[in-house]
Order: structure tokens, then C-alpha cells, then sequence
């Protein structure tokens, strides 16, 4: 288990004849050593469990307007030991929405990113694996999507079809596949030079066992990096959708929404904006470092596999 | 008895003493270049032969002291010109200036976004401490004098816009601005078309018998060396096995893995088509200190002293050649 | 005469044109094959010299249909093959396989060995049951040991690796390997190796080669013919022992003189000078012409055609066929 050999093996004086570190146990090295990848795929995994188990974590009920949970005259009440980050001007506790709010968060997130990498796996292997006039068309289309910012055409889409929590799925999914497409578009035209996709044409296989066989597979670590960027970036736009009043629609608790009211009430109960605020800072943070993380790992074992 | 190399020798332009360089594994550091020992004379021409996993481009960077991180150089001493470099040595100035390298892919040394002519100014004035204009003179000079018929229209261009021969000759260019007292050709044609290599391998030559300057010709093609080298030094597995004159390597090779590797090679004008000759199993790559001569494995002349002890470098009367061979090929006396 | 029985591979007039990127608004024209003539018997090695742009590896890849000729005919068992689309070459395919340069790359480093060499079992429709002993049988041809089957590329050596290659070609049980720079990028001691056991298989089985190569050492030894390949066309045919020791055309004597020999000499032999032409650019008449010393007014207006100039060899000269162009016209010695 030398590391020379990788080293050497760079030289290309040397060849590596033994086995090289498998994935995971290289995956689990370089997390050791690395505190930030560590720190954030802890969080990531946290909220995951957050979102899934939401009932069983939130100390109340995200939806209910506690009467204790509003002052004599009103107005919500700090973090407190009832109430673990305070009251909201409905009174419903902000830690349960703040849970509760998780859950739409990466539901959104996650389902609308799958679906936005089915659809941009598709398109770009099928466009950068058959050339042509399709590859034309399709990169067309994807040019057409790409040239609205992302944002606005999210808000465009939504006004056409109404605002919903499915919507706000398939919405942003519509928006974000143009991404994975071009990557992977670009990522399928250096594949399909490679000696040992070439080496299948010759043998005879079709078009689809190749790309099946062949292409799909080496796509599985752009996918996987893409898919947790995008992961962070959908948070971000259904908060964007949310916070205008035009995202998940009331009353499902949205960290957006808890955002655009939390801002009214910033001079007396600052809570309501900071509590959320900085949950989406960190949420959205750790997505991002995990993807860099990976983007790393993978680099390194596209490497020493190559060579 | 060792070569000795003595210090403070000058009539040597570089000479490696005991030289090893080692990786850090596992369970501490892996030796993957044993103890070379070896000197390159003023002017001399001298050929490094080996295949994958020899250690020779590991040499040739320990010598420039450019070994790859976290590799290091971790014993014996480089001299250069009779001085000691050390590896904390921050100036480094006699990089370029004494000891200049050319690699195999010349594009990878070229900066593509600068324009040819600039970069081999850039040497000059760093190291010659030439001013501008005086360097754009030395430079059309240096691009005449490598073969180009144009230097002031290919001083302008850029290193993607030329052939691989053309990249070759610039890098050339380069490393020869300073006027350096070796220059350290690591498989300098392995990737160039063969006509186009005869070319660069006369230009080397040229350069080498104009300027006085020393070459040390790393690569695995043993034919190609034998053409241009006075010397030849065999390397396996990390040490040298055999060194001596072109001549007497060729005809009289006294390491059992320096004659398998010549008759393993096609002779382009063998009538016979006598089968080669084949080495068997692959060259080693554990990069691990083992005792015994790690060629044993697939030496027919192989005993059991092969497998339980060491060789060691032993040169022959006048210093001429040395083998490191338990049962080394006896030739009869001339 | 030979008969269709014995020939494999017939291809006649062959060209490959590729456009490429616009050069000053001008449409670029990469004629990478321009005109090419061979044959390939049953159990032969022909061998095909050539340095870089000389065409030899696009010649290799549309034998073998990844790319599309522009003109002229290739015939496989005298079957007409050069209009074919993707789908009807499908079971030409099994008849020709290549092993390719770069034996890091030409092995999907995904899949094991056994999973490698299995693909090609399965173009033949080998029954699930079988695979796994066919692809024992075919390793050990290529006198690799059963425990290599489970492992990846990247576990092995550059020649363990190439021989995978050659099991993976030998699995549709070709009738012509094209073996593209096959062992260039292997050791010189592993070389041998290989070389020695392309030859064992071709005893074995009786398979032909065409072994492309820029080492004429290599080929001299491996191929019984050999083509000297320049600019796209063929310069020189014929023996190999023939041609490699006496050359008519200039190209293959500085080639020739350009190849080092393991002797202790510094030799100074006639040196070439210049660089091979480029694809898009080939200089009219013969492509040869701006880099020869013996080149003649004709050379730079007419491109010469291969003729016989000897029993065993033809060459495309005009310096050794002054008068070639009355008797092309004359439908004499002009070998098709």
C-alpha cells in the first residue's frame, strides 16, 4: 500500500501493479484528515435525519398557535427554556418550524435535483454521444433555458403554473438540468475519444449497450458532485420562492417564509430573521463544502486510475 | 572496491555520490533509488538506460534537484563542478545556468500562453542579467543556431503553433541560453516521429561539441543512446547495474540483464529474423529495499547467493566499466 | 491469381477526407488517406510504416468502421463493405479486430478482466454457461494466469494489460487483427514478449495481421510485407527484407537512415530534413517532394502512382519511373 507507487506511476516511468486504496478506504482517509469535509458532511447527514424523523425531533407543533407562546400584549416571546428559539407573532414555536421547515427544504431539494439529473443526464449523454443535429437542437433548448437566470425563470414558471410545493419541484428541476446537461454533454465527448469506448465500437456492441456499458458509469462522480451542488442551489431557490410569497404556500413552514416575515419583525423579536437565516447559511454552506469535498476525491481517483 | 568519486574533483561537471531517493509509504519511507554513484566528466556524452520502474527519471530529477513532493533525495551528495549543492540551497541559481533539462514533452515545459520568444529572453535576463534588447539578440541568435531558418517569425509565435520537433528545439533553445555545463536530456525524442528524432539527436550533439557541454541522455531506447553516448550507465530497479563504454556494453555487455535487453531488441538489419529473445515476467515496482539483486527472479544465471545477498558495484582494472553481478558474463581477455 | 478464398482483406483507391475547421474562410480539407491499395492474405502480416500524418492509424480505423471512407473500395472475404452502414457491419466486425497503442486507456478501467474479455465472447453469442471457461481458454493463450481474471487495469502491468487486449480481440475469433502501435508503448524487454507471442497465435490459429508501426525494426521482424506510408498514400510496398534493405523510394532511405542501430559507432548516415506534411496541406504532386534530394521537376505536378518496379516491390516515384506517366496511361504495370 505504497504511496510511492502513485507518485512514481505520475512519473510515468512506473507502472502500479498492485492494488490500489478502493474508494471507500481512500474516501475515509481523506475525510479523516480533512476537519472542514468532515464537519460538513456530518451536518449534511444531520439534517437529512432532521428532515426525515421532523416529528419525532420538533418539541411542538410547527403549526399551532401556543397562547403561552405570546406576551400578555402580543408580541412573541424570546428563546427560552419553553420555547427553545423563542415564538414567532403567531405564537407557534420557531424551533418546530425551524425542523419542520428542514423537511420542505430538502424534499424540495432533493427531489427536484434528482429530477433535474435524469433529465440533464439524458439530454447531455444523448447529445454529446450522437452528435448531429439532435446534439444541435438539444444544446439549443439547453441555451435557450440557460440564458434566464435561473432565479427569474423559476418565478416566470411559477406564475404560469401557480404556486405549490410539487410546483416549486418541477419548476426548479425544469430550470436546473441545463446545468448537468451541459457538463455532461462536454464529459461524454471526451469520453467517447477514449481508446476503450472506441474498442467497443469495434467489437461490434450497439449504441446503447455502449452507453449503458461504458459512458453511463464513468458519469456516476460528475453526477454525484453536480447532484449535491444542485441540492444547495434548489434550497436556495425555493427559499428565494418562498420569501416572495409565491414558493411553498402556507401554512407548510418554509425557512423563506419564516425569513420574509422574520425581516418585519427584526428591531423587536430579531430571533425570527436570525434563527433562520443562519440555518440556511449553514445548510446551504455544508451542501457546497460536501461537493467540493467530492469534487475532490473524485479528481484524485480519476488520476490514479488513468495512470 | 566502489568507484571513488573524489570531492572537490573538478574535472567533473556533476557527480552523485551514494545518491538515493525514497517516497514515504506506510510504514515509513520506501527507497526507490539505492546509493547511485556515478560522475559526468566536462563535455562527456553519457547515456542512463532503463526501463519502467528503473528509477532513472528519478535520478535525473534528484540531479536538478526537482523531485517530485513528498519525495525526497535522502542520502549521499551531489557534486556540482567540484562543489557540493545542498538540498536547503534557497538561491538555486545553478539551476538553468550549470545544469539545464529537457523532458520528454516539451509542451509541458513551454508555457502556451507565452510567446516563444519571450521565454527564452526571460532566461537570459534572469540569469545572465541581460538587459531586454540585449536578450532578444541572443535569443534570434539561439533559434538560428537550433535550426530554425526564421527565428524573428518564430520568436513571435506561440509554442501551440509549432510541431512537436519545433517544441523540442525551442526547449532546446532554452536550456542551452545560459551556456549550462550539462544538460539533462530525459527521453528527449520519445515522443517525436524517428526522422524527426535523428535530427534532434544531431542538433544535441552539435550543441554538445560547440558549447563543450556535458549530456546526460536518459532513455529507455538502448539503440538510440548507443548512437549518441560515449558512456552508458544500465539501471534496474533503483541501481546501477552496469556502466561502461558504448563499445564495451554493446559488444561485451558483463550484466546478464544489460544482454538480455540487447538481444531483446529487433535489429533492423538481422537478415536471420532470429526469435527474440524475451525477458521474462515485467520489471519490478515494489519501490521496497530488498536484499538480494532484485533481477534474480528472472535471471537464468540466478543462485541462491543472488537471492540472499546483494551485489555490489564492483569497476574493473582501469576504471572503465563496472557491474554489480554475482556471476557476471566472463569475456575473454582481448 | 489468388483466389477470394485466400484473401482476406482487398481495398482499392481507398480515400479519407475529413473537413475540417475553416482556415481563413477557406474549407479545409483533412485527406488524411488519399488513394491507398493492398491486399491481405489469409495467415499474412502486413506491416505499415509510417510517421506521424502519413494516415496509417486513420487507415486502421476505418478497416475496422469507425470511420467512414470517402471513396474507393474495401473488401472483406470479398464482400464490398465501404457504403455499409453501422448496422450491416455489425457481423463484418467479428472478422477484424484491433488491438489498440495505449494499453492504459483501451481497457474500460471499470470493468475486470474477465468482464473485458467476456464482451467479446458475447458479440459471438457464446451461451452464459460458457463464458466463464472461454475466457480461461483465451487467457491462457495469452499466457496469463486464470488469477488475473478478477482484476482491473489498473492492478496490472502495460504488457499484462495488452495481452488482455489481444484476448479481448482473439474473443470474436477474428480473421484479421490490426495490431496499431501495439507494443510502442511497452517496454523494450516486455516488447519481445509480446512480439513473440503475436507470432505464437498467428502459428496457432492462423490469423492475419496488420501490425502498423513507426519502428521499421519491429516490422521488419514481425511482417512478412511492409508499406511505407507517407502524406496519406503508400510510397513503397513490397517484402519486407526486400524493401528494408534496399529502398528505392528517398523516403524510406532517410527513414531507414534515421532509425537508430544498437552499435557502438556514431554513425552519420544521410539525415532528412523538414517536416511530414500536414494533412490539410499536402504539397500538390508528390507529398514527398519539398523534403527529397533527388526530386525532379515532375514531382511537385504529378502525384506518382505505385508501380512494380521488381518482383517483391513497388514504388510511387517518378525518379525511378521517369516515363511512368505513358505507361499509367497505358493501363501497364499498375498493380491493383
Amino acid at each position: 500500500m505504497s504511496n510511492a507507487k502513485h507518485y512514481l506511476a505520475a512519473e510515468a516511468d512506473i507502472d502500479i501493479s498492485s492494488v490500489s486504496l478502493s474508494f471507500s478506504a481512500r474516501a475515509w482517509s481523506s475525510i479523516k484528515k480533512d476537519k472542514i469535509a468532515f464537519l460538513s458532511v456530518m451536518i449534511v447527514i444531520f439534517l437529512m435525519l432532521v428532515a426525515i424523523f421532523a416529528p419525532w425531533f420538533a418539541p411542538k407543533d410547527p403549526l399551532f398557535q401556543y397562547p403561552e407562546g405570546l406576551s400578555k400584549i402580543g408580541a412573541p416571546q424570546g428563546p427560552g427554556s419553553h420555547f427553545f428559539l423563542g415564538t414567532d407573532q403567531n405564537g407557534r414555536d420557531v424551533l418546530s418550524r425551524l425542523i419542520f421547515g428542514a423537511r420542505v427544504s430538502l424534499t424540495v431539494g432533493v427531489v427536484a435535483t434528482a429530477l433535474a439529473s435524469l433529465i440533464g443526464v439524458v439530454i447531455g449523454t444523448v447529445s454529446g454521444y450522437l452528435g448531429g443535429w439532435i446534439e444541435s437542437i438539444l444544446m439549443r433548448l439547453t441555451d435557450v433555458v440557460l440564458s434566464f437566470p435561473l432565479l427569474l425563470f423559476c418565478i416566470a414558471l411559477i406564475a404560469v403554473t401557480g404556486p405549490s410545493t410539487k410546483n416549486v419541484v418541477l419548476v426548479i428541476a425544469f430550470a436546473y438540468w441545463t446545468y448537468l446537461a451541459r457538463i455532461i454533454r462536454s464529459q461524454v465527448l471526451s469520453l467517447k475519444e477514449r481508446e476503450f469506448v472506441i474498442a467497443a465500437r469495434s467489437l461490434g456492441l450497439t449504441t446503447p449497450q455502449i452507453i449503458r456499458r461504458h459512458i453511463i458509469p464513468h458519469l456516476i462522480p460528475t453526477i454525484i458532485v453536480y447532484s449535491t451542488l444542485g441540492v444547495a442551489t434548489s434550497i436556495l431557490i425555493e427559499a428565494s420562492l418562498s420569501f416572495l410569497g409565491i414558493g411553498v404556500p402556507l401554512p407548510q413552514p418554509s425557512w423563506g417564509e419564516m425569513i420574509s416575515e422574520g425581516q418585519k419583525y427584526f428591531q423587536s423579536a430579531p430571533w425570527l430573521l436570525v434563527a433562520p437565516g443562519v440555518t440556511m447559511i449553514i445548510a446551504v454552506l455544508a451542501f457546497n463544502l460536501m461537493g467540493d469535498w467530492l469534487t475532490d476525491l473524485f479528481d484524485a481517483s480519476t488520476k490514479v486510475a488513468q495512470r | 572496491m566502489t568507484l571513488k568519486i573524489a570531492s572537490g574533483d573538478e574535472t567533473s561537471v556533476m557527480s552523485l555520490n551514494s545518491v538515493s531517493v525514497s517516497f514515504p509509504s506506510g510504514d515509513g519511507m520506501d527507497e526507490v533509488v539505492h546509493s547511485i554513484s556515478f560522475s559526468i566528466g566536462v563535455g562527456e556524452r553519457v547515456g542512463l538506460v532503463g526501463e519502467s520502474g528503473s528509477g532513472k527519471s528519478l535520478t535525473a530529477r534528484a540531479m536538478m534537484h526537482l523531485v517530485p513532493k513528498p519525495g525526497a533525495v535522502t542520502g549521499g551528495a551531489i557534486e556540482i563542478s567540484g562543489s557540493a549543492i545542498s538540498q536547503t540551497d534557497s538561491k538555486l541559481k545553478w539551476r538553468g545556468s550549470e545544469v539545464a533539462i529537457i523532458t520528454q514533452d516539451p509542451l509541458s515545459s513551454l508555457n502556451p500562453l507565452v510567446k516563444v520568444g519571450i521565454q527564452i529572453s526571460e532566461m537570459l535576463i534572469q540569469h545572465k542579467g541581460m538587459s531586454k534588447s540585449e536578450a532578444n539578440v541572443e535569443s534570434e541568435k539561439l533559434l538560428r543556431s537550433v535550426g530554425f531558418p526564421d527565428p524573428v517569425r518564430t520568436m513571435k509565435q506561440y509554442p501551440n503553433s509549432l510541431s512537436g520537433g519545433m517544441r523540442q528545439r525551442v526547449a532546446l533553445a532554452i536550456a542551452i541560453s545560459c551556456r549550462p555545463k550539462l544538460l539533462i536530456a530525459d527521453e528527449p525524442t520519445t515522443s517525436l516521429d524517428v526522422t524527426i528524432q535523428s535530427q534532434v539527436l544531431d542538433l544535441l550533439e552539435k550543441m554538445s561539441t560547440e558549447n563543450r557541454m556535458a549530456v546526460l541522455l536518459i532513455s529507455h531506447d538502448l539503440a538510440v543512446v548507443s548512437n549518441f553516448c560515449e558512456r552508458v550507465i544500465v539501471m534496474y530497479d533503483g541501481r546501477i547495474v552496469e556502466s561502461g563504454t558504448i563499445v564495451e556494453i554493446i559488444n561485451r555487455p558483463k550484466h546478464p540483464y544489460t544482454q538480455a535487453l540487447i538481444a531483446s531488441v529487433p535489429n533492423l538489419f538481422d537478415t536471420q529474423r532470429t526469435r527474440l529473445e524475451t525477458i521474462p515476467g515485467s520489471p519490478p515496482t515494489s519501490g521496497k529495499i530488498q536484499e538480494g539483486c532484485s533481477f534474480a527472479p528472472r535471471c537464468i544465471r540466478g543462485t541462491a547467493i543472488c537471492i540472499n545477498e546483494t551485489p555490489v558495484l564492483v569497476s574493473n582494472q582501469d576504471l572503465q566499466s563496472q557491474v554489480s553481478c554475482h556471476h557476471p558474463i566472463e569475456w575473454g581477455q582481448e | 491469381m489468388t483466389t477470394t478464398e485466400k484473401l482476406l482483406v482487398s481495398v482499392n483507391d481507398l480515400c479519407v477526407h475529413f473537413r475540417g475547421n475553416p482556415k481563413n474562410f477557406k474549407a479545409q480539407i483533412i485527406k488524411a488517406v488519399d488513394g491507398v491499395s493492398f491486399e491481405i492474405s489469409r495467415g499474412e502480416t502486413l506491416g505499415i510504416a509510417g510517421e506521424s500524418g502519413s494516415g496509417k492509424s486513420t487507415l486502421a480505423r476505418t478497416l475496422i468502421g469507425i470511420n467512414k471512407p470517402t471513396s474507393g473500395s474495401i473488401k472483406i472475404l470479398g464482400e464490398e463493405v465501404s457504403k455499409y452502414s453501422n448496422a450491416s457491419l455489425r457481423p463484418i466486425r467479428k472478422k477484424i479486430q484491433m488491438v489498440f497503442q495505449d494499453p492504459y486507456d483501451s481497457l474500460d478501467p471499470r470493468f475486470t478482466v474477465a468482464q473485458s474479455i467476456a464482451e467479446g465472447l458475447q458479440i459471438r453469442n457464446v451461451p452464459k454457461s460458457e463464458i466463464s471457461s472461454e475466457v480461461m481458454k483465451l487467457l491462457s493463450v495469452v499466457k496469463l494466469s486464470n488469477s488475473l481474471a478478477t482484476r482491473f487495469p489498473s492492478q496490472l502491468s502495460g504488457g499484462q494489460r495488452q495481452r488482455v487486449a489481444i484476448a479481448r480481440s482473439l474473443a470474436t475469433k477474428p480473421d484479421l487483427i490490426i495490431c496499431d502501435e501495439a507494443v510502442a508503448a511497452l517496454d523494450v524487454s516486455v516488447r519481445a514478449q509480446i512480439l513473440n507471442l503475436l507470432q505464437d497465435i498467428q502459428e496457432q490459429t492462423g490469423v492475419s495481421y496488420l501490425f502498423i508501426s513507426h519502428d521499421l525494426s519491429t516490422l521488419r521482424y514481425i511482417s512478412k510485407n511492409v508499406a511505407i506510408m507517407y502524406g496519406g498514400r503508400i510510397v513503397e510496398f513490397g517484402n519486407s527484407d526486400a524493401v528494408l534493405t534496399n529502398p528505392q523510394h528517398p523516403y524510406t532511405r532517410a527513414l531507414i537512415n534515421s532509425v537508430p542501430t544498437l552499435s557502438g559507432v556514431r554513425e552519420h548516415r544521410n539525415r532528412i530534413i523538414g517536416e511530414p506534411p500536414d494533412p490539410a496541406n499536402l504539397p500538390t504532386g508528390c507529398s514527398f517532394s519539398p523534403r527529397c534530394n533527388e526530386s525532379i521537376s515532375q514531382c511537385s505536378v504529378q502525384t506518382p502512382k505505385l508501380l512494380q518496379i521488381s518482383p517483391l516491390c513497388k514504388v510511387a516515384c517518378h525518379v525511378r519511373f521517369p516515363h511512368a506517366e505513358n505507361e499509367a496511361s497505358e493501363g501497364g504495370k499498375n498493380y491493383v
